[in-house]
């Protein structure tokens, strides 16, 4: 057993900390209080190298593996959640199914522009009727002749409609299944510009507020048949698979989120004093921090270690799933109590502890919420 | 051009320094390591005029094994090379010995310019660059924030109490960084997986035919007496206030 990470692996988690601190830090509570995505951040983001950090150099890539890339997410999160968000997806769900299933063209075409950070990829699964049951969605693709003509909507899709959006992977339905049984599913690339397809950025987010999030309409939208991802058929699992890896980096954003809440919590509980002392010399608060401290250390032992299955290419969704989860609820605790500990000011804009606290609701939601994490590890494990 | 840079590995600024159980040495056991702030400024301003210059950047380092991850950063910020004076005892040694020590490391890369940071945030001495200019018999342009190469002329700023020297001499020369001769660039994620296969040479003080001749040593290290707490004046109005605040400058600070 081998705990110890890689040198490389300690140099990327301090460049990408002091960027974050640097770079990042001083904005964040502007764009989230004004709910505004911020092009030059996200630009000098993909300068430092954070997009497309697991794809290799021959597409534009930093040939990184997955704990590298995660440590990445908990470092931007650790400062900022929205931020994290725009990295995690720009990897995961914009960057990942055009890696992972897109042909050679396809390949060529995007992965060395989204590889930059200079333009950004949505993944469109999620439905206004079809959230957690992704399967139900309703959005159709039909051939005809040599194009698809899509018709349908999708909500809720991150990094879609920013002002350096260059496209989205769709999931859409594309006939019935040989086996009789439902829909047969498939994804398409759909890029900006082409008529039919309307990306309208959402607002009024109480979390992510400078994270880029959007509606889309297809409209009778028309795009050439090699457009298909991958094969035939295969859109469901493809979106399945995706989420898989997704979910590490959600887990990335709940450790990195805890970590930061409790990096907060712990500087303020020092110096706020009250009846004469330092609150933090209250046990019951020094008993809070402990209790921070341990679940953090927890979170990143299992989010790690689902990394570390990923990069050996052994089985790792179990293990994803119970990363994402945990993180994401140990964020919520940590969070909570970072807040608790501040008091009336951890209630305030003035202090960023509260834009934690709400920045960690996100993850107990998207990319499978946690009703669905504890149905998919009930699974894996066999209760049901 | 030969562009050498220095540099040391010390515990993060953040880092809570505790007195080690010798009360000699600070206790190593949780500390972060990272390459002296002052150095990255060195680090940047020789990548900075290879770029405009051409030549290569050489980064220098002394220390135990773990020295090893100041120098790769340096080498994902954009250096060429890097050699490393690996020894488990050298962290804490006279700072004159030290410049010995690399000055011999140095020597045979044929520098035109050798910078250091002004000085390093752990032991506050800012020797080791004098020693090695000494060493070298080189000119030393200590705490600079500009520089301009002209040939093989060098002008350089130089803050002091308001005023700026302006020196120049010939190369090859010393230059110790101050803050705002520029700003350290990242070390990019490209540029830590090239750094993965740059050259990173080892030698030990036996390789380089040199060995431990400290002159002095660190007879004790203490802790800074601990702040007492602030005191706020009381008063009902700004003339009792600052009469109370008189009384305490006067009375209990003794300081007028
Ligand atoms: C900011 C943000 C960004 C997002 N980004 C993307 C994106 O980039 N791409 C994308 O495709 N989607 C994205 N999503 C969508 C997200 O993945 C969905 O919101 C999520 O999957 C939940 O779906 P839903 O909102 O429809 O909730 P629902 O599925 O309607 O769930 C409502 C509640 O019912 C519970 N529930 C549902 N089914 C079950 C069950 N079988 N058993 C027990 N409980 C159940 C849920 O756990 C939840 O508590 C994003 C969402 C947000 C808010």
């Amino acid at each position: 057993m081998d705990f110890e990470l890689s040198m490389e692996q300690e140099i990327l988690r301090r460049t990408v900390r002091s960027f974050a601190e640097k770079e990042i830090a001083p904005v964040a509570r502007e764009l989230d209080e004004k709910e505004e995505f911020s092009l030059e951040t996200c630009r000098s983001m993909g300068e430092l190298g954070l997009f497309g950090m697991v794809v290799s150099e021959e597409y534009g890539g930093q040939g990184m593996d997955y704990v590298s890339y995660i440590i990445a997410v908990e470092e931007l999160a650790r400062v900022d959640g929205s931020h994290a968000a725009t990295v995690a997806a720009g990897n995961s769900l914009g960057i990942g199914p055009l890696l992972y299933y897109g042909s050679e063209a396809q390949k060529r075409k995007y992965l060395p522009k989204l590889c930059t950070g200079r333009s950004l990829w949505g993944f469109g699964l999620t439905e206004p009727n079809a959230g957690s049951d992704a399967g139900g969605a309703r959005t159709t693709a039909v051939l005809d002749g040599d194009e698809w003509v899509i018709n349908g909507s999708k909500i809720f899709i991150t990094n879609a409609s920013a002002p350096n959006s260059l496209g989205v992977t769709v999931m859409a339905r594309t006939g019935t299944r040989e086996d009789g049984r439902g829909a047969e599913l498939s994804c398409i690339l759909v890029e900006r510009g082409t008529r039919g397809f309307t990306a309208r950025e959402m607002h009024g987010k109480m979390m992510w507020r400078s994270s880029n999030t959007s509606e889309l309409y297809f409209d009778d939208c028309r795009v050439p048949r090699e457009n298909l991802l991958g094969q035939r058929g295969k859109g469901f699992h493809q979106m399945l698979e995706t989420l898989d890896a997704g979910r590490l980096s959600i887990g990335a954003m709940g450790l990195g989120g805890a970590q930061g809440a409790y990096e907060l919590a712990m500087r303020y509980a020092k110096e706020r004093e009250q009846f004469g002392r330092p609150i933090s010399s209250f046990q019951i608060n020094a008993f809070k921090l402990a209790d921070m401290a341990m679940e953090i250390e927890a979170a990143r032992l299992l989010l790690y270690k689902a990394c570390w299955l990923k990069d050996r290419h052994q089985p790792f969704g179990k293990l994803a799933a119970m990363a994402k989860l945990y993180c994401s609820e140990v964020m919520g605790r940590v969070a909570s109590q970072a807040v608790q500990l501040h008091g009336g000011y951890g209630l305030m804009k003035e202090y960023n502890v509260e834009r934690f606290f709400r920045d960690q609701k996100l993850l107990t939601i998207g990319e499978g919420t946690s009703e669905i994490q504890r149905l998919v590890i009930a699974r894996l494990i066999g209760a049901i | 051009m030969n562009l050498v840079v220095c540099i040391k590995q010390v515990p993060d600024t953040e880092t809570q320094i505790k007195v080690g159980a010798d009360g000699k040495s600070i206790n190593m056991d949780d500390i972060k390591w990272v390459m002296n702030p002052y150095d990255e400024f060195g680090v940047e301003e020789a990548l900075r005029i290879k770029a405009d210059k051409g030549g290569d950047v050489i980064v220098v380092g002394a220390g135990p094994k773990r020295v090893t991850e100041a120098l790769r950063t340096a080498l994902a910020m954009g250096a060429d090379k890097a050699i490393l004076i690996e020894d488990e005892g050298l962290y804490g040694a006279d700072p004159i010995f030290v410049g010995k020590l690399l000055a011999k490391a140095i020597e045979p890369l044929n520098p035109d310019i050798v910078f250091f940071g002004q000085r390093a945030v752990d032991d506050d001495c800012g020797l080791a660059s004098s020693s090695v200019a000494e060493a070298l018999g080189m000119p030393q342009l200590a705490v600079i924030v500009k520089q301009e190469l002209d040939g093989d002329t060098i002008k350089v700023q130089r803050p002091v109490e308001g005023q700026t020297n302006v020196l120049s001499t010939k190369l090859p020369v010393c230059l110790t960084a101050q803050k705002g001769l520029n700003e350290p660039r990242y070390a990019s994620l490209p540029g830590i997986m090239k750094a993965k296969k740059k050259p990173l040479e080892v030698k030990t003080l036996a390789d380089l035919g040199v060995e431990r001749d400290d002159k002095i040593e660190i007879a004790a290290i203490n802790p800074p007496p601990e702040r007492a707490p602030g005191k706020v004046i009381q008063g009902e109005t700004p003339e009792e206030l600052a009469v109370n605040l008189a009384k305490a400058l006067r009375e209990e600070a003794k300081v007028i």
